[in-house]
């Protein structure tokens, strides 16, 4: 059948009658939004998509521990784990990509200079990533040579999207960025702004570390480190410090003045503990001896600046009397503030000096520390957002602890925190177990490594990982039906907050 | 009283934030020249690809108080002597195959990766090959036809078969050698190797 303009035309029109009769089922309004904003709700829309398939493949790469035969030879442990962390990479970039969009306009006091190629970049990148997918699932492996590196597959832990893929992303990003910066210098700069600029220019420059093929292993995952920890242990650190930053100063009407110095305060600690920081996965790759005590020293200071985060976070709480217009997103970002402590603080500073990491690296400590931390620290605040952003769609409406059917956020956040925890504390038991069976005493050879996978031990917390991963899904799935629904036929508008001087 | 103390101004933060972060970036920089220039293959932490023409052992450094790799006298690879060329033809045939076929989501390299499948840092040097004599075939065969020569050890995990050709699997094989012979800071600690019984 070719398609003829008038059928384009036709189905086209359905297709905007169908998203029409989407938001007017959803009692979502367009009007209240503004450009950035009409820009972000697309990126969170994505980002929940992803979330949704970050948390279904998380299922199937779990369920392969406690049944190695499921789906073998179809959807083996390295695909679904590979879609697991990379749903998970992309939708927390959506999630901050659609939070800086939110915020644009409002902090700029203007309007944002290029919403059509904001658009159009959205789409790209989204289609990109479908394809990239497909390409996991169905096309999975090449032959090892630069072509499967190119069109399929980097093989590279978090960053194995394809070279085409990656020339794509840095596109898009630089969309993203043009539009920011643009934005910022049309209307006007802040602390904020500022922060947020030059971090995003280190987001953006760290990926290109990450686009070259090297056969010498060690180089390689040096600069494999770059993206990866320069990414989620410094500049996304300090993104989420600017997001909770606006969103204060937003829900709870804190004042500028001191979500900027605190802002300041914390790129200081972030930056000054994070980027040295980085030498604690240069123990054991190859590099030089001096990197056990500058990444030991430097790494644990690390949770110092998410100390200051807590105390920012609860201290402003409080001394506002708890008075916010957003109930669910203030409770997430507490959740956030908790969580980044204990996730990436705690989690991370237990095993990473170098006398206690020698045998815990690579074992199912780090998996343990990853779900608490990428959970606690960036999980929680993009969800916090997506409850700013629907409440504002939804007409700014009432959004408290007695909404109707409040017991759904609350049961999400429930569920989705005590699920995450209890992944952490199963995947943690593990791996004790297996530093101490495979590492200390096996000698990490094939047989320490077989010898602690079959331990009781590890067996059960294999099965607790998945009880609690099917908390946290059913937790998702809560969320999602509360963000479709949550303050729909809600009369009453947001409480209004007074700013603080 | 209202005056806020300069240390707890906006201004004083703002110019730390930038002087800290300036500043570690700067050393972080010198640091990375460094280590790129120690760690370049065939300098004396990464030995050069014809290494693969050596017998390489893991062994503990009672000086030093860690395992360090320990290379000898020669010992060929497929009965053949590379040239430092085609050593590293090889070498990159097998790590580009380690990428194209995703090892990393299952198996850790240096540590790093997905924890269902063991580490591979020393897998060369693992007494898992039951000898010396066998090791090589025995890798190419595993590689090969993971399904039938699979090694579960009790845990029902088994590798799938990832259509890699014998070339392909002895550029794996020259890559893992080459691999065990990093010097990477005693990690794994109590490594025994395949060479034990022999010393």
């Amino acid at each position: 059948m070719s398609a003829n303009p008038e059928t384009v035309t036709e189905s086209s029109s359905g297709l905007k009658e169908k998203l029409k009769a989407l938001h007017s089922w959803a009692e979502v309004d367009d009007s209240t939004l503004n450009g950035g904003q009409k820009l972000a709700v697309k990126y969170f829309m994505g980002a929940v998509i992803l979330f949704i398939f970050q948390i279904l493949f998380g299922l199937l790469a779990g369920l392969q521990f406690v049944a190695p035969g499921f789906l073998y030879d179809i959807l083996d442990f390295s695909v679904n784990r590979m879609v697991h962390i990379n749903a998970m990479i992309l939708w927390m970039l959506y999630g901050f990509i659609g939070c800086t969009y939110w915020l644009l306009e409002d902090e700029s006091d203007t309007e944002i200079v290029g919403l059509k190629l904001g658009v159009l970049g959205f789409w790209v990148l989204s289609a990109a990533i479908t394809v990239v997918v497909l390409v996991y699932l169905l096309v999975q492996t090449g032959a090892g040579n630069d072509t499967t590196l190119w069109l399929i597959n980097e093989g590279r832990e978090y960053i194995e999207a394809p070279r085409w893929a990656d020339i794509g992303i840095v596109i898009v990003m630089l969309i993203f960025f043009y539009n920011v910066v643009m934005t910022f210098s049309k209307g006007k700069w802040s602390g904020i702004a500022g922060v947020l600029t030059l971090d995003l220019v280190a987001l953006a420059g760290l990926y290109v570390a990450g686009m070259f093929y090297m056969t010498n292993i060690t180089h390689e995952q040096f600069w494999w480190w770059w993206v990866i920890h320069l990414w989620v242990e410094a500049t996304w650190e300090v993104l989420v410090g600017v997001i909770m930053a606006w969103s204060l100063m937003t829900i709870l009407g804190v004042s500028r003045k001191i979500v900027t110095t605190w802002l300041y305060i914390e790129v200081a600690l972030m930056f000054g503990s994070g980027i040295l920081g980085l030498g604690h996965h240069y123990f054991w790759i190859g590099t030089p001896e001096y990197w056990l005590t500058i990444g030991g020293f430097f790494s644990a200071l690390e949770p110092i600046p998410l100390v200051a985060m807590v105390v920012h976070a609860v201290y402003d709480s409080g001394e506002r009397g708890f008075k916010n217009m957003n109930h669910p997103a203030m409770a997430w970002l507490i959740a956030h503030a908790f969580g980044n402590f204990f996730g990436a603080g705690v989690w991370g500073f237990m095993h990473t000096l170098p006398q206690i990491n020698l045998y815990t690296h690579g074992t199912q400590w780090s998996a343990s520390h990853g779900h608490l931390a990428f959970f606690g620290a960036y999980a929680t605040i993009n969800i916090a957002f997506f409850y700013i952003a629907i409440q504002h769609w939804r007409g700014n409406v009432w959004m408290g602890a007695e909404s109707n059917n409040a017991w759904r956020w609350k049961w999400a956040l429930g569920m989705l925190n005590v699920g995450v925890l209890g992944m952490t504390i199963a995947l943690l038991i593990a791996g004790y177990e297996q530093s101490f069976i495979e590492r200390a005493i096996g000698g990490s050879t094939w047989g320490g490594y077989f010898a602690a996978q079959v331990h009781p031990s590890f067996l059960s917390a294999m099965h607790w990982r998945m009880l609690f991963g099917l908390v946290t899904a059913g937790g998702l799935g809560l969320l999602v039906w509360d963000l479709l629904t949550i303050g729909k036929g809600e009369t009453r508008k947001a409480e209004v907050i007074t700013p603080a001087e | 009283m209202s005056e806020t103390p300069k240390w707890a101004s906006e201004s004083f933060w703002k110019k730390v934030a930038v002087w800290v972060t300036a500043g570690s970036f700067l050393i972080l920089v010198i640091l990375t020249f460094d280590t790129l220039k120690q760690t370049s293959a065939g300098g004396e932490r990464v030995p050069a690809y014809s290494v693969i023409n050596k017998k390489i052992d893991y062994q503990f450094d009672k000086e030093l108080n860690k395992f360090m790799p320990v290379i000898g006298g020669q010992e060929l690879l497929f009965g053949k002597e590379f040239s430092e060329e085609e050593a590293e033809q090889l070498v990159t045939l097998g790590k580009k195959t380690t990428q194209a076929k995703n090892c990393m989501n299952c198996h850790t390299l240096l540590g790093n990766g997905a924890y269902y499948a063991p580490d591979l840092t020393k897998a060369w040097l693992d007494q898992g090959w039951l000898s010396v004599e066998l090791r090589e075939q025995q890798m190419i065969s595993f590689l090969m036809d993971p399904e039938k020569n699979a090694r579960t050890f009790g845990t029902g995990r088994k590798m799938p078969d990832l259509d890699i050709t014998e070339e392909e699997a002895k550029g794996v094989v020259a890559f893992l050698k080459w691999m065990s012979s990093i010097d990477t800071n005693g990690f794994p600690y109590n490594f025994t190797t395949i060479y034990a019984e022999d010393d």
